[in-house]
């Protein structure tokens, strides 16, 4: 299992838009049987990397490969093998659902029209319905169903959830960990829903700047990365302290949020004087600590990468 | 047993399985020989990754909370010791840490929570 060849795979990966890196030298391994999610901004480039892992887009320097095979040149058999739901749920809007299907039928040799059935009817849509007439949740059961269909081993999903009720969210959810379960299948999910991901991810990607600044399994960086309450307003210093990644002053407090805290780390909260508390964090706070402050990201990258 | 997570809390959803077995198990509630449900079952139920069930199925038997058998499923197993005396007595010393930090700021005298404890200790013995 150890040797597997990840199902994503990216070598110092950088796109310019113009003179703008949107990524820049992205190193991000997926590894087959797993969920990972990529959380970012708006505008971090979590779409300019799945266009460029599904050959949309060349990149400027550096390589991505999906299933094996350089992004560059899938071969039409690879592309057969990946699932890929489009932001927005892009369906033709005159087609019935049925067409749908009949429409993917014609382009993957795998098609499984039970489980397309199977899903239809777990949203609520009936194969006579029209897209244009369906809600907005049923939109994306009907797209679910025709990447779910295709029998995909690798399933790539942008901000699936975007603009879904709660049932159809509840839905999407059940309908990934469904497909998760079943041996060897991948996903890379884009979300901004940090509750979905706390249900869904084995492994947590975050992209700042253009930058990968966390790439690590759930539980290690839920063990991590780590707050402390100091009770005291502290204006300066906090700098010195070794794996700080982020720091809110809430009236005379002060959090902080550290990488792999040591005794080093400890002592160097100690010098700064007032009563310090260790504090668990939830998903968001860890993540929004990494997101918040684009200044103080870049340095302490490394630190997470990896296992 | 029901079993239920908190998403967006501070403990993670393998720790919340895990705090709750070995709460239900300590308490008596699942007696010794009791079945868990599968990780499928369990996964489907709380909506969560089955890996994540089968992370938190993994520790409590390496700390031999539960046992699994092969092919018939997962089961709460006889208590025996598998930790070293030491690790014991860390592991013991540091839920007492944990439990004195939590009820210290609730304004109990030390009496109040020794009578407490007692009590508690003595309606477990009941349920064996």
């Amino acid at each position: 299992m150890l040797d597997r060849t990840p199902a994503v795979r990216t070598r110092g990966l950088t796109r310019f838009f113009g003179d703008k890196a949107v990524l820049q030298g992205l190193t991000l391994d997926v590894p087959v049987g797993e969920v990972s999610a990529l959380i970012g901004h708006n505008g971090a480039g979590k779409t300019t990397l799945i266009r460029l892992l599904l050959g949309m887009l060349e990149p400027t320097r550096g390589s991505c490969e999906l299933l094996g095979c350089d992004s560059q040149s899938l071969s039409p058999e690879t592309r057969g093998r990946i699932g890929y739901l489009a932001e927005g749920h892009f369906l033709w809007w005159w087609m019935r659902a049925k067409d749908a299907a009949r429409f993917q039928r014609e382009t993957f040799p795998s098609w499984d029209q039970q489980m397309f059935d199977s899903i239809l009817r777990f949203f609520g849509v009936s194969p006579n319905d029209r897209v244009r007439h369906v809600s907005r949740g049923q939109r994306a059961g009907i797209a679910l169903a025709m990447t779910l269909a295709t029998d995909p081993e690798l399933l790539v999903l942008d901000d699936p959830s975007m603009g879904l009720d709660p049932v159809a969210r509840r839905a999407l959810v059940e309908g990934l960990l469904a497909f998760a379960r079943r041996d060897g299948r991948t996903i890379l999910i884009c979300t901004h829903l940090l509750d979905d991901v706390e249900r869904l991810a084995d492994r947590v990607a975050v992209i700042s700047g253009g930058q990968l600044v966390v790439n690590a399994s759930m539980d290690s960086f839920r063990e991590r990365v780590v707050g402390w309450r100091i009770d005291r307003a502290i204006s300066s210093g906090l700098q010195g302290i070794p794996g700080l990644i982020d720091s809110r002053q809430i009236g005379d407090r002060t959090h902080v949020v550290i990488a792999d805290p040591d005794d080093e780390t400890a002592a160097a909260i100690d010098r700064l004087g007032g009563e310090a508390i260790q504090e668990e964090l939830s998903l968001e706070d860890s993540i929004l600590a990494f997101l918040r402050p684009a200044t103080m990201i870049g340095s302490l990258s490394h630190a997470l990468e990896g296992k | 047993m029901q079993l239920k997570v908190n998403l967006g809390g501070n403990r993670p959803i393998y720790k919340q399985i895990i705090d709750q077995v070995r709460q239900a198990v300590s308490s008596g509630e699942l007696p010794v020989g009791a079945s868990l449900p599968s990780v499928r079952q369990l996964a489907e139920e709380l909506v969560i990754n089955h890996n994540t069930v089968a992370r938190a199925y993994a520790e409590l038997v390496r700390e031999g909370t539960l046992e699994s058998q092969h092919g018939r499923g997962v089961f709460v197993a006889k208590r025996r010791s598998v930790f070293s005396a030491t690790e014991r007595k860390r592991r013991f010393q540091h839920a007492l840490d944990v439990f004195l930090a939590d009820v210290s700021v609730l304004g109990y005298s030390a009496d109040q929570i020794q009578a407490e404890v007692a009590a508690k200790l003595e309606s477990f013995a009941a349920t064996e």
